[in-house]
């Protein structure tokens, strides 16, 4: 399985991206598994649509994208949390 | 996580606002007011609320976390506001809903990526119906800074 590239994307990147970062590490090590995470502002995601396997987001995405997009609000209000797990879960195992 | 400001200063309470952004030029103005960010603080945060919204619904009472660049800020900062009625806040990745929020946790933080603990131990107190409903009811500045401080682990 090839190492996933993941960018993880807040309106600033600054404060719900870095949450939803340490959720996504904890996820890829409970089940080893390698990942590349990129923290940036959802503004930037358009220099990464080349080399980028899946977008996990507490931010509006309007476009479409080439690869999988995860809203991670869940992380934020722990509401719906688990759902969230195992979608990401799945992307980074597929 | 001792150099981040989290005082009776930076906590109002019973704050009248008909919208959203009345909310935010209140609660931002008092940051300015006390010297943590500087004056572009506030059209910075009322504009970066507009283009990605920071409502959240949770099991208690909704919250919102507005926040914005690093460059407006000059000391890293929690600021609460208690709102006397709820403002209606658009949820946060969600352009169509709204949700009725009556906390407000203004960050101003000064770098990025870099205050994870404490973030997620504030996103922990969102996830913790009886402690939200406790502040949003609580008057006493110094009582909602020490509940904070300690859940936040900062000394």
């Amino acid at each position: 399985m090839a190492k996933k590239t993941v960018l993880v994307a807040c309106g600033a990147g600054i404060a719900t991206s870095t949450v939803v970062n340490g959720a996504i590490e904890e996820i890829a090590r409970k089940n080893n598994i390698d990942v590349n995470l990129i923290q940036i502002k959802i503004a930037e995601v358009e220099s990464y649509l080349d080399t980028a396997d899946l977008l996990v987001t507490t931010a509006m995405t309007k476009k479409e994208y080439p690869f999988p997009v995860i809203n991670a609000r869940s992380f934020l209000t722990g509401i719906g949390t688990e759902e969230t797990r195992k979608q990401i879960l799945d992307e980074l195992e597929k | 996580m001792s150099d981040c400001v989290l005082d009776e200063s930076v906590i109002l309470t019973d704050i009248e606002a008909k919208t959203k952004e009345q909310a935010l030029e209140t609660v931002a103005q008092n940051l300015v007011d006390q010297n943590l960010v500087k004056k572009s603080f506030i059209p910075a945060i009322i504009q970066r609320e507009a283009e990605y919204p920071t409502g959240l619904p949770t099991n208690g009472v909704s919250v919102a976390i507005p926040h914005t660049d690093v460059k407006h800020v000059k000391t890293k900062t929690i600021s609460l506001a208690i709102l006397k009625h709820p403002v209606d806040f658009f949820i946060m990745g969600d352009g169509n809903n709204t949700t009725p929020v009556q906390l407000i946790f203004m960050l101003a933080m000064n770098e990025p990526n870099s205050q994870l603990s404490l973030l997620q131990k504030l996103m922990q107190i969102f996830q913790d119906e009886k402690t939200l409903t406790y502040i949003v009811n609580q008057k006493n500045k110094t009582d909602i800074k020490n509940l904070l401080k300690k859940k936040l682990g900062i000394t």
